[in-house]
C-alpha cells in the first residue's frame, strides 16, 4: 500500500517537472543577463522617478542606451549610477542630483486663518473646492498629498508650522510630490554642493500690499533681489521672485536683502558679517 | 463675523441616517420574534440570546481596542445585531459555554479577523453558527419542546425539528397555525412565521432592506420544492411547509440580506436570492442535513463579490 | 401618476422658506464688483479702464471666445480698478470695481412695465441679441444661452423643456419670478422656441408649487404650443438629463448631449432674461436671488443686480444669526460654501443659504457596510461607493469603465450614506481627473 502510493506521487511527479522543463524550453524568453545583473544594483523601489516603468524599465533602458548621460536613477543616485556604468563598461552620466524643494513658507503664525475647512483631509479635493483656509490662495494647504504620494518617508508635515518638511536624506527627487501636489508648490531643484541651496519659499502670485496682509513670509515681489543678484539669475514675473538654479552661484547676497525674508539659504555655516548685515537692512525697510 | 466660516465640498445636508440607525432597526424588527421565544422557550431564550449579544460586545470590544489599536465602535450596534442573531439560530437549551465559542467564531473569524464592520465576506452569525453546528452536532441539533413560559434552562423534554423529521420521512407534522405562531420545537428565533414576517414588514416600512433578497429566496424555493412535491407527494412535503419551517424566513429576512455580504444592485440581489433559494432546497430535499439555509447562505456570501463585478446598477441612458 | 426620471433620487426636506414672498427690488450698494468670468468657458475680456465712466447696460467685458459670455456694467459710475477679486469659486479672479453715482441707463433699454409679446426677429437675429445681452443658464450651471441654442450640425431640436423644477431645497427664486412675471416669461418661452425653432415647449414644474401651476394653467391658453407638466416632487428633478427623462421619457446616453433626443432645456429665469434681452433691450444685469435659512429673520426673494456684496443681502434679510456656521451660494444640495461675505453676486447665483451649526456639521466616516443605499438613490445609475474607491486608490481606468464621468455632482450619495463617507468629494476628484485623461488621449 504505501509503496503504491510512493510509485504514485513519484511517478506524478516525474511526469510534471518533464512537462514543466518542456514548457519552459518553448516558451523562454531572451533577456540580457546585463539587464539583470544592472537591476540588481538598482535599488528596487519601483518608485518611477527616472521615467520608466520601474526598476526593470530602468535596467533594460541603461543596457540598450548609448551612453548613460541622460540616465539618472534619482533614488541611488551617483553612487549607483557608478555601480551601473561599472557593470556595463560605460562612463556614468553627469546629471546632477536633484531634491524636492518646498516654495511656501506660510507657517500658522505668519498665515492667519480667514475659515475653516471641514472636508476630507486631501489637497486636491479641497483645492478643487476653493483657495484655502487663508488669505493666500497660492500656499500650501497642508493636507499632506505630498505626504502620501511619497514611497520613501521623506516628507512629513511638521504639526508647529503646518508645512511640508523634507528629509534630506531621504528625498531621492523620484519628483511623485511635485505631481501630486495640487497648488505646484514643490519643486525639484539642483541639491547643491554639500546641500547648499537657496530658493524663494513663496509661490504668492498676489501684488505686494495683497500678499503681504495674507501672509507676513510672502514675496511681495519688490524686486530688490532681482536688482541686487550679480548673476541675473533671479526674475520676477507675476510678482513672484524666482531664483534659477542653474545660474545662482550661492552667493547669499539676497538673502538678507529681502524684506519678508521670503529666500531661504540651506544647510550654509553661520556668517557673521552678513547676520549683522542683515539686521540693519532690515531695519532701513522698514 | 468672528466665527470663521466653514467651508466643506456639497452637499451642506445629510438626510440623518446612519449605522446605527440600520442596526437598532433591525433590533427592533427581531423583537417580536424574540417575544415569541420568550412565550414558547422561557428562560433558555433569555440566557442564550443575554450570553450571545455580551460575548459579542465584548469580545469585539477587546479585539478593537487591543488588538486592531482602533477606537470601539460596539455602540454601532452590528455586534449586538451580531449576537441576537446568533442566538436566534440555536437551541434555547444550548450550554453557555458552547455559546461563547459560537460568539467568539462569529465576531473573532467572521467579521474582525477580514477587518471589522464593512469587511467581512461572510455573514458573522452564520459563521458561528455553522462553526457550532459543525463542532458541535449533538447539542446543536436537540431543540427543546415548546412550552408555556417554562422556567427551565438545559433539563426540559427535547425533540426534534420539522425538517429532520421529514428527513427521517415521517409523516404527523404539526398542523399550519402551530407553524404560523411557532408552536414547535427549533432553533429560538426561527420558529414563528408571523413573528418574522411582521419584523419583514417593518424593515421594508423604514426602508432598511428591500423586497428583493427576501422574495427571491422564497419563490426560489417555493417554486423547487412545489415541483417536488407534484412530481411525488408522498416523500415530499407540500412547499408551504417548506417556507415556513426551519430557518428559511428568519433567513431570508434577517441573514441574506445583511448589507455587508449581499450584492448591492438589484439585479445581483435576485441573483443572490435565487441561489441561496435553490441550494437551501437542493440541501433540504437530497442533502445528508435536514437544513440548508445556513450553508446556502455561506455559499452565496462567497459569490457576492462575483455577483457585484457581473452585476451593475442600470446605468442612465445606457439601455 | 405624476410624472418623474426613472432611476434614483431623494426627497430632502424642502423648507422653501421664502415661498410666496413677494420679490423686492434691493438698493443698488455704493460699489459692485462685477467677475469678468460668470460664467463656463473663456473669461470675458475687459473693454474699459479706470477712471471710465459707465451707466448701467454698458459693456464691460467681450466674450473671449465662442463658449464665453459678454459682462455688462449693472450700475453707473466710475471704473474704480480692474483688479483680483475672491468670488464664489474660492479663487481670485479678474473682476471690475464700480463706485456707483446716481443711477443712469443706457439709452436703447426699454424701463417701462408694458408687455412686448410681439416678436418679429428672426432666429438669427434672436440669438444673435441674446449673446449681446450675456444671457447664460441661470439656474446654476451658467452655460452661455447663445451656444445652447446653436444646435451642432446635423441635429435637430424638436421640443423646448423649460426647467421649472427648482428641485434644490430652500431655493425659491425661479417660484417667485413664476408668480409675478409669468406672461413675461411665457413670451420669453415663445421667443425661445422661435430661436431654436421648433412648435413645442413644455414647462416642466414639480407640484410642490401649486399655486405657480394653476396660475400658468390659465396662462398659457393664450401662448401657441406651450404646456406645463406638474412633476413628482423628487431631487435632483432639475438636472438636464433627468429633466427630460421625466418629461419626455427618453434618456440621453452617456456621453451625448441633451439634442441628441431632440430636446433643448432652458431656465425659466433664463426664459425671463431673454423676454428683457430681446423685448426690452435690457442686458442681464439683475437677477432674483433667494435669502433664506433657518435662522433668517426674514428670508426673502430679491431682484439684486450683479455685483452687489452678498452681506449687503443678508443684512437686507435680518442680518447674521448667531449660530451662523457656512454661508452657502445657491442650495444645500449643489451650492459652494463661500468664503466671505463680501463675494459679489453673479449670473448664477440664485440663492445664499445661512445654515447653522448644527445642520452644518459633517460628522465622522465609517467603514462602507454595503448597505448600497447609494445606488439606489443615485440618478445617474452609477455605484458611488466603487466610484469612491477608485477615486481613492487612483483607479482611473476601472473610474472611467464605470462611467464616472457621467456624475451630475447632484450629492444624493453623499446625502444619504450612513455610514457618512465623502462619496462626492472623492467621485468628484476622480471626475476630474478622468476628464482630463479623456481630454490627453483625444488630443
Amino acid at each position: 500500500m504505501l509503496l503504491f502510493a510512493i510509485i504514485v506521487l513519484g511517478g506524478i511527479g516525474i511526469v510534471s517537472s518533464i512537462l514543466l522543463y518542456l514548457t519552459s524550453k518553448k516558451f523562454e524568453v531572451y533577456e540580457d543577463p546585463l539587464i539583470a545583473q544592472v537591476q540588481e544594483v538598482l535599488p528596487a523601489a519601483n518608485c518611477g522617478g527616472c521615467g520608466y516603468p520601474g526598476c526593470s524599465g530602468f535596467a533594460s533602458a541603461c543596457v540598450n542606451a548609448e551612453s548613460l548621460d541622460d540616465l539618472l536613477c534619482p533614488v541611488g543616485g551617483r553612487e549607483v549610477m557608478g555601480k551601473v556604468a561599472a557593470i556595463l563598461g560605460k562612463d556614468a552620466g553627469t546629471t546632477e542630483p536633484m531634491i524636492a524643494v518646498v516654495h511656501c513658507n506660510g507657517n500658522c503664525e505668519a498665515r492667519p486663518r480667514t475659515n475653516h475647512y471641514n472636508g476630507v483631509n486631501n489637497c486636491t479635493i479641497a483645492s478643487a473646492l476653493y483657495g484655502g483656509e487663508t488669505g493666500c490662495t497660492y500656499g500650501c494647504l497642508g493636507f499632506g498629498d505630498c505626504v502620501t504620494a511619497c514611497t520613501f518617508g521623506a516628507i512629513l508635515i511638521n504639526p508647529v508650522t503646518g508645512l511640508p518638511e523634507i528629509d534630506e536624506d531621504k528625498c531621492t527627487s523620484c519628483g511623485a510630490c511635485v505631481k501630486a501636489c495640487p497648488k505646484s508648490l514643490i519643486e525639484l531643484r539642483k541639491k547643491g554642493p554639500k546641500s547648499r541651496r537657496i530658493y524663494v519659499s513663496c509661490a504668492n502670485k498676489d501684488k505686494g500690499g495683497v500678499a503681504r496682509k495674507a501672509c507676513t513670509n510672502a514675496c511681495i515681489g519688490c524686486s530688490k533681489c532681482e536688482k541686487e543678484c550679480p548673476f541675473e539669475a533671479i526674475t520676477i514675473t507675476n510678482n513672484l521672485a524666482y531664483i534659477d538654479y542653474r545660474k545662482c552661484r550661492l552667493c547669499r547676497k539676497c538673502v538678507p536683502i529681502c524684506p519678508t525674508k521670503a529666500i531661504h539659504k540651506l544647510n550654509f555655516p553661520p556668517k557673521k558679517e552678513a547676520a549683522a548685515g542683515s539686521k540693519e537692512t532690515e531695519k532701513e525697510l522698514i | 463675523m468672528e466665527n470663521k466660516l466653514v467651508i466643506s465640498p456639497s452637499p451642506h445636508i445629510h438626510s440623518g441616517d446612519s449605522i446605527p440607525k440600520n442596526m437598532y432597526g433591525v433590533l427592533i424588527a427581531l423583537i417580536p420574534s424574540f417575544l415569541v421565544a420568550l412565550y414558547y422557550f422561557g428562560l433558555g431564550a433569555l440566557v442564550v440570546t443575554l450570553t450571545s449579544v455580551i460575548s459579542c460586545v465584548a469580545i469585539e470590544y477587546v479585539i478593537q481596542k487591543y488588538m486592531m489599536k482602533q477606537e470601539p465602535t460596539i455602540y454601532d450596534g452590528s455586534a449586538i445585531l451580531t449576537g441576537v442573531l446568533l442566538a436566534f439560530n440555536l437551541p434555547s437549551n444550548l450550554p453557555i459555554w458552547i455559546i461563547v465559542l459560537g460568539a467568539f467564531a462569529a465576531i473573532g473569524i467572521g467579521k474582525m479577523s477580514f477587518g471589522g464592520l464593512g469587511n467581512n465576506i461572510f455573514n458573522p452569525a452564520l459563521v458561528g453558527r455553522v462553526f457550532l453546528l459543525i463542532s458541535f452536532p449533538a447539542q446543536m441539533t436537540t431543540w427543546p419542546l415548546p412550552g408555556k413560559l417554562p422556567l427551565t434552562y438545559t433539563d426540559g423534554n427535547t425533540g426534534a425539528t420539522i425538517l429532520s423529521l421529514l428527513k427521517e420521512g415521517a409523516s404527523n407534522l404539526p398542523s399550519y397555525p402551530d407553524m404560523l405562531l411557532g408552536n414547535l420545537s427549533g432553533s429560538l428565533g426561527e420558529v414563528s412565521a408571523i413573528a418574522l414576517l411582521s419584523g419583514m414588514a417593518y424593515l421594508l416600512y423604514r426602508k432598511i432592506i428591500t423586497w428583493h433578497i427576501p422574495v427571491s429566496i422564497l419563490t426560489a424555493v417555493f417554486v423547487i420544492t412545489g415541483i417536488m412535491y407534484l412530481a411525488d407527494p408522498v416523500t415530499y412535503a407540500h412547499p408551504l411547509v417548506h417556507l415556513l419551517t426551519g430557518g428559511l424566513l428568519l433567513g431570508a429576512i434577517f441573514m441574506a440580506t445583511d448589507y455587508v455580504t449581499s450584492p448591492m444592485s438589484t439585479k445581483g440581489m435576485l441573483v443572490f436570492g435565487v441561489g441561496i433559494g435553490v441550494l437551501t432546497s437542493v440541501i433540504r430535499l437530497f442533502g445528508s442535513y435536514p437544513e440548508g439555509m445556513s450553508f446556502a447562505i455561506l455559499i452565496m456570501n462567497a459569490f457576492t463579490p462575483l455577483i457585484n463585478t457581473y452585476f451593475k446598477p442600470k446605468h442612465f441612458g445606457g439601455i | 401618476m405624476l410624472r418623474t426620471f426613472r432611476i434614483g433620487g431623494i426627497h430632502p426636506p424642502e423648507n422653501k422658506l421664502s415661498a410666496g414672498k413677494k420679490i423686492t427690488a434691493l438698493a443698488v450698494p455704493t460699489q459692485v464688483v462685477i467677475p469678468l468670468s460668470q460664467h463656463i468657458g473663456a473669461p470675458a475680456q475687459a473693454v474699459v479702464k479706470k477712471g471710465d465712466t459707465v451707466k448701467v447696460g454698458t459693456l464691460l467685458g467681450k466674450a473671449g471666445g465662442f463658449v464665453s459670455a459678454n459682462i455688462h456694467s449693472s450700475v453707473s459710475g466710475k471704473v474704480n480698478k480692474i483688479d483680483d477679486a475672491l468670488d464664489a469659486s474660492g479663487y481670485k479672479r479678474p473682476a471690475v470695481y464700480i463706485d456707483v453715482e446716481g443711477d443712469e441707463w443706457e439709452e436703447q433699454i426699454d424701463r417701462s412695465e408694458t408687455l412686448n409679446k410681439v416678436c418679429n426677429l428672426s432666429s438669427k437675429e434672436i440669438i444673435t441679441k441674446i449673446a449681446e445681452a450675456g444671457i447664460v443658464g441661470l439656474g446654476g450651471a451658467t452655460f452661455p444661452t447663445q451656444v445652447k441654442l446653436t444646435p451642432p450640425p446635423g441635429t435637430n431640436a424638436e421640443i423646448l423643456i423649460i426647467n421649472a423644477a427648482e428641485c434644490e431645497p430652500y431655493l425659491t427664486a425661479d417660484h417667485s419670478l413664476m408668480m409675478e412675471k409669468g406672461a413675461e416669461i411665457l413670451t420669453g418661452i415663445t421667443i425661445l422656441m422661435k430661436a431654436i425653432n421648433v412648435k413645442k415647449a413644455v414647462i416642466g414644474i414639480e407640484s410642490n408649487k401649486p399655486d405657480a401651476i394653476s396660475l400658468f394653467k390659465h396662462m398659457i391658453v393664450h401662448f401657441e404650443g406651450i404646456e406645463i407638466m406638474p412633476l413628482k416632487v423628487q431631487y435632483p428633478q432639475g438636472g438636464e438629463k433627468q429633466l427630460i427623462d421625466a418629461v419626455i421619457g427618453t434618456q440621453v446616453k452617456s456621453g451625448a448631449l441633451p439634442i441628441s433626443v431632440g430636446a433643448v432645456v432652458q431656465n425659466t429665469g433664463t426664459a425671463f432674461a431673454v423676454y428683457e434681452a430681446v423685448q426690452k433691450n435690457k442686458p442681464l444685469i439683475e437677477r432674483v436671488v433667494t435669502v433664506t435659512g433657518k435662522n433668517v429673520a426674514n428670508p426673502s426673494n430679491f431682484l439684486v443686480r450683479i455685483g452687489t456684496p452678498i452681506s449687503s443681502l443678508i443684512a437686507a434679510a435680518g442680518g447674521i444669526p448667531e449660530n451662523t456656521e457656512k454661508i452657502i451660494g445657491g442650495g444645500p444640495m449643489m451650492g459652494k460654501a463661500l468664503v466671505s461675505t463680501e463675494i459679489p453676486v453673479t449670473k448664477g447665483s440664485s440663492g445664499v443659504l445661512l445654515i447653522s451649526n448644527k445642520e452644518a456639521v459633517r460628522k465622522p466616516m465609517r467603514n462602507c457596510i454595503r448597505c448600497s443605499k447609494c445606488i439606489t438613490v443615485c440618478p445617474m445609475g452609477l455605484n458611488p461607493t466603487l466610484l469612491m474607491n477608485t477615486s481613492e486608490f487612483r483607479n482611473w481606468d476601472l473610474a472611467e469603465k464605470n462611467y464616472i464621468v457621467d456624475c451630475i455632482e447632484c450629492g444624493s450619495c453623499s446625502y444619504t450614506c450612513p455610514a457618512n463617507r465623502p462619496l462626492l468629494d472623492y467621485i468628484r476628484l476622480g471626475k476630474g481627473k478622468v476628464m482630463g485623461i479623456i481630454r490627453a488621449r483625444k488630443s
